[in-house]
Parts: C-alpha cells; structure tokens; sequence
C-alpha cells in the first residue's frame, strides 16, 4: 500500500514537474515576459525597469532556477494585480471551487445512480428510453448556454432566485445544477450499462432464487459490483468539472479558482496563472488517489503493487 | 466467372444504399442526419447567400424580437444593431464547423501518426510522447487551451492549434495500443520475414487496420470539441469579433438577458441541436459499423 502510493506519488511528481515546466517556457520562449506581465499601455521605461528588477534580462535558464527556487518554498511570486502572494489569493479561492464541485459530483451521482439502475431494470422500457432522451441532452447542451437560460427564467422572469453571488443556499442552487448537469447524463449510461451485466450474472440469479426483493438486489447486491466503471468515468468527469467551474464561476460571479484564473488570464497575472495551475493539479492528484483507494474498498480482489 | 459477379452485384444494393436505407428506418438518427447536412449547406454557402444581411446594420430593426411581422430575416429577431439573428446564426455555423472540423482532423492526424511510431518504435521517442500525452490529459481542458491561448494570443489558427493541442493524446492513446497489438499479429511478422522495411510496415501494413479506429474516434470527438470552442468563444479567448460564432453570440446577448432574451436564447439552441445531432449520429454509426451490433438496426427495420 505505501509503496504504492510512493510510486504512484513519484509518477504524479513527474508530470506535476513537466506542467510546470511547460507553462514556465511558454510563457517566456513565446516573447518578451515583461509584455504578458506589464499592462498594454506601460511605458517603455516601465518596461525596462520592470525587466531588471524582475530578472527578465538574465538568461532564460537563470530565471528558470530562481523561478524553481521559488516553486520549491511554495513561493511563485506576487500578484501584480492584488500586490499579494499568488498562492495565497489561490487557496482562497480555492474551498468555493472544492464546495462547488462536490456538490455538483455528489448530485449528479445520486441521480445518475438512481436513474441508471431503474432503467437497467427494465431494459428497453418506457422510463429507460426518456432516461436516454434526456441523458442525451444533458450531454449535449453547452453548460454556458443552460446557465444563461436559467438565469433568464428563474431569476429574471420568475424571480425565483438570485442573479449572482454567494451568500445564501438559493444562490447555489442554479451553480450546482449547471455543474452537475453533464456529467450525470454521461454517468447514467455508465450505471445503466454496467448495471446491465450486473443484473444478468450468477450471484443476482441466486440472490432472486432466495426471494431477495428487487430493491435489495438492485441496491445491495448488483450496484457494489456495477459502481467500478462509474468510479471510473466520475473521476474523469470530475477533472472536467474544473472546466465548468471556470464557466459556472464567471457567470455566476463565484470567487472561485476558475473565476480567478480567467481574471488572471485577462490581466496578464503570470504568478496567479502559475500557482493556479499548480494548486489544480496537486487536486487531481489527490483525487486520483482516492479513486484508486476508492476500487480498492469496493473491490478486495484488486491489491496495490 | 465474371458474368454470375455481375448478377451477385446488382441484386445486393451497395453499401452506400444499405446504410441510407438502415438510416431512414431509424428515424432519430436520420432526423440528426438532416439537421447536420442543413448545417454544412449553411456553413458551406450561408455566408453567399446571407452574409451580407449578417453584418447590415438596421437602425430600425434595433432589438426587434422574434416574429413573422418583421419579414422572414427576422423570425429569430435582431440584435442591438439592428442585425438579422437568423443570417448571423447561419454565418456563425460556418466558425463554428470550420475550427471543430479542422481541429478533430488536426488532432486526428497527428495523434495517430504519432501513436504509429510511438506503438512501432517504442523506445525513448515512446517514453516522452506518452509521458507528455499523459501531463496534457491530467489537467483540464479548457484551463490548458486558457493558458496557451493566453500566451499565444487569440486567432482561428491559434484556437484550432490549442483544442488540438487538448485532443492529441486521446487519438495518440488508442493508436499506440492498437498497433501494439497490430504489430504482433502474424501477417505482420510474415511481411518483415519477407523483408519489408520499417516504413512499408508501418504505412501499408499497419495503419489502414489503424484507420477506421481513428474514424470512428473522430466521429464521436466533434461535438465535443465544439463546445469547448463554443466555451472558449463564450469566455472571450476564442473567435473575436467581427467574426461571427455560436459561442461568442451567447456571450454577447448576456448584457442583454433581461431586454432582448432572444440574443443569446437562438445561437444556443443551435448549438444544442447541433451537438445532439452529432451525438445521435455517432451513435447510430457506431452501432451500424460494428458487425456485432448491426443486427440490432437490421432487426428494428424489418419490424418497423
């Protein structure tokens, strides 16, 4: 198990290294870094000295090792906007995006888990063929789209909520159903094809045979086995929702990483930008482990090595 | 010989014929196929027909909401300048079909044709490809389109190369495993005992079985990568103005919810359409190219 995560930790490391790497050379192979630091209007005196002091006249390995220095004491520099550390405005934002999210994820679960599995029930029948109407759609509506919509008829038309903001639970509300609409289309297919084989295999045969209820089969016996691809699938939607947290976040105003990042990437905020991304990934990592841990709990044939 | 072929042909219709026949009996698919080719027309010739009443501004016309009352250019209304919705949805199809086809070709291409060497040669070449495939695909999409884009700096170009850049790996990740698998079958080893070199291998024996994976790839990925140009176009680091895209029409009609709904209400539905005829359709050619599962269509149509 601890060797595992050592080596598991030792890949993650790599690419959490070459992304940075990546975004650090991009960002300064692609021109001068004083024109995607500096506002557009700065005058060229501003320019040079701001080029000094920030050491953009060394050599551009040079600024890559300060840069490393930096990232190893958790330092990417300031914000050039808040005149703050970069990491600090990042981890603030960050528990929004974290809520948000999860409630999202946790949502779009339990619907698709539901949905999915009433319709394996009876496959073909009339509730499985409106779950797939809608799950195609789901799947299929631009999330910026639904929101503005939602905007327009709940909080515009009938008042029924908030434009924007964070205060109070009814502002959540339309956040986290845009966020979770996606992934729950994708995931219901998922439930319902895994649930499918589930449904056809010995053990739901036997557990019939003994006169188990068709509730307890579907809830206690077939979903434990059919839930592996669904952790799967979720794990991945769960990367993506970083991407519509960006979206969500804008629209709805949402002091999240997204909504931060975006801001940084409009204002030529490279520090923000830099530990964004860092703190972004660390995330993933961390949620990729507890998917693996989490197949591990389902599942006592897998062993880590 | 040749006489008894000759007959065998005409009395089996073409492939051609079978499938449009197995598609109009499946009436969702065949309805998705419509939408879609009323979709390329427009992409294809919209811009001749209406591109003119796209950008003519019409004082008058200044945010008239849907309706027949104004003539057909403005069923869909006008937006803040007067223009027709109805010939700006049109020309943004073109945008829109233009950067998601270039992009799904793009990525197409260079994953796969990377995947083959990656998948043959294996060595360091492998090591770094799969390696850097992997750091693109751990992070998000769209903030890794954000980034570049905000380094590069936005254009058509540009927009194509970064949701290429966020594609590559998934095409690169199923072409190395197939011809991993490719590689070891029999006719390959009998073609290299026969002296073929690495290229010929490559290229004649191996890809054409690599080919249609691609394909059926690609299909699926197109409405994906739609909406993330549509989201890129939305947040204002995609297609710019005067250029005209669905993504970018939504995001210009939001100061205008309250007033004028129908500004960002119609490029949206057509989006939505569009990507659910895609997905409708790649489903349907998923199931109708696979021997497996034909059967099921096959069946529907002879019931239906």
């Amino acid at each position: 198990m601890l060797r595992y995560l050592g080596k598991r930790s030792l890949h993650s490391l790599v690419s959490l290294v070459g992304l940075v790497v990546l975004v650090f050379f991009l960002a300064r192979l692609t021109g001068d870094p004083t024109n995607l630091y500096l506002p557009i209007d700065a005058s060229p005196a501003e320019k040079a000295n701001f080029a000094q002091v920030h050491g953009f006249n060394d050599p551009v390995l040079l600024q890559f090792w300060h840069f490393v220095q930096g990232a190893l004491r958790l330092d990417f520099g300031a914000s050039l906007r808040y005149q703050r550390p970069a990491l600090g405005l990042v981890l603030e934002a960050f528990p929004t995006t974290l809520e948000l999210a999860f409630f999202a994820m946790l949502i779009a679960l339990v619907i698709a888990i539901v949905t999915g599995s009433l319709a394996a029930w009876r496959l073909n029948g009339f509730f499985d063929r409106i779950a797939s109407i809608i799950s195609l759609i789901s799947a299929s509506i631009p999330n910026f789209w639904i929101a503005i919509v939602g905007v327009l008829v709940l909080a515009v038309n009938l008042r029924l909520i908030p434009t924007s903001g964070t205060g109070s639970v009814q502002q959540w509300i339309l956040p986290v159903a845009v966020l979770a609409i996606r992934p729950a289309g994708l995931i219901v297919q998922i439930v319902r094809g895994s649930m499918t084989s589930a449904l056809s295999s010995a053990y739901v045969k036997t557990a019939r045979a003994k006169g188990v209820s068709s509730q307890a089969i579907i809830f206690v016996h077939a979903l434990r086995n059919a839930m592996l691809p669904v952790i799967t699938v979720a794990g991945d939607q769960a990367t993506g929702m970083v991407n519509g947290a960006v979206i969500v976040e804008t629209i709805f105003g949402f002091p999240g990483i997204g909504n931060l990042m975006l801001d940084a990437i409009t204002n030529r905020d490279f520090a923000v930008v830099q530990a964004a991304v860092m703190v972004t990934a660390i995330a993933i990592f961390i949620l990729n482990i507890v998917i693996d841990l989490c197949y591990a709990a389902l599942d006592p044939r897998i062993r880590f090595t | 010989m040749s006489v008894v072929s000759d007959v065998a042909i005409a009395r089996e219709p073409g492939a051609f014929v079978t499938s449009i026949r197995l598609l109009w009996h499946d009436k969702f698919a065949f309805t998705a196929a419509v939408f879609l080719l009323l979709v390329v027309l427009a992409a294809i010739f919209g811009p001749y027909v209406v591109g003119g009443d796209a950008t003519a501004m019409n004082l008058r016309m200044r945010n008239v909401p849907p309706g027949v009352t104004h003539g057909w250019l403005y069923v869909l209304g006008g937006d803040t300048l007067g223009r027709s919705l109805l010939a700006r949805v049109i020309v943004g199809a073109r945008t829109t079909m233009l950067i998601s086809a270039s992009t799904v070709v793009c990525s197409m291409l260079i994953g796969g044709f990377l995947g083959l060497i990656a998948g043959y040669r294996g060595g360091w070449f492998a090591l770094v490809v799969m390696r850097v495939a992997d750091i693109i695909m751990s992070f998000p999409s769209l903030l890794m389109a954000l980034i570049v884009l905000y380094v590069l700096g936005t254009s058509v170009a540009n927009v194509v190369l970064v949701l290429a850049i966020t594609r590559i790996p998934l095409y690169l990740r199923t072409s190395r495993a197939e011809v991993l698998e490719i590689r070891e079958r029999m006719f390959v080893t009998a073609a290299r005992v026969l002296g073929a070199r690495p290229r010929r291998l490559v290229w004649r024996h191996i890809a054409p079985l690599v080919a249609p994976t691609m394909i059926t790839l690609a299909t699926l990925d197109f409405s994906f990568v739609m909406l993330a140009e549509s989201s890129l176009s939305f947040l204002g680091l995609g297609i710019q103005p005067p250029d005209i895209s669905w993504g970018l029409m939504v995001s210009d009609g939001r100061g205008y919810l309250a007033t004028a709904w129908w500004l960002s209400f119609w490029p949206g539905v057509a989006i939505t359409l569009t990507t659910m005829s895609l997905n409708l359709l790649s489903n349907w050619v998923r199931v109708a190219t696979d021997p497996v599962q034909r059967w099921r269509l096959e069946v529907a149509r002879k019931n239906g």
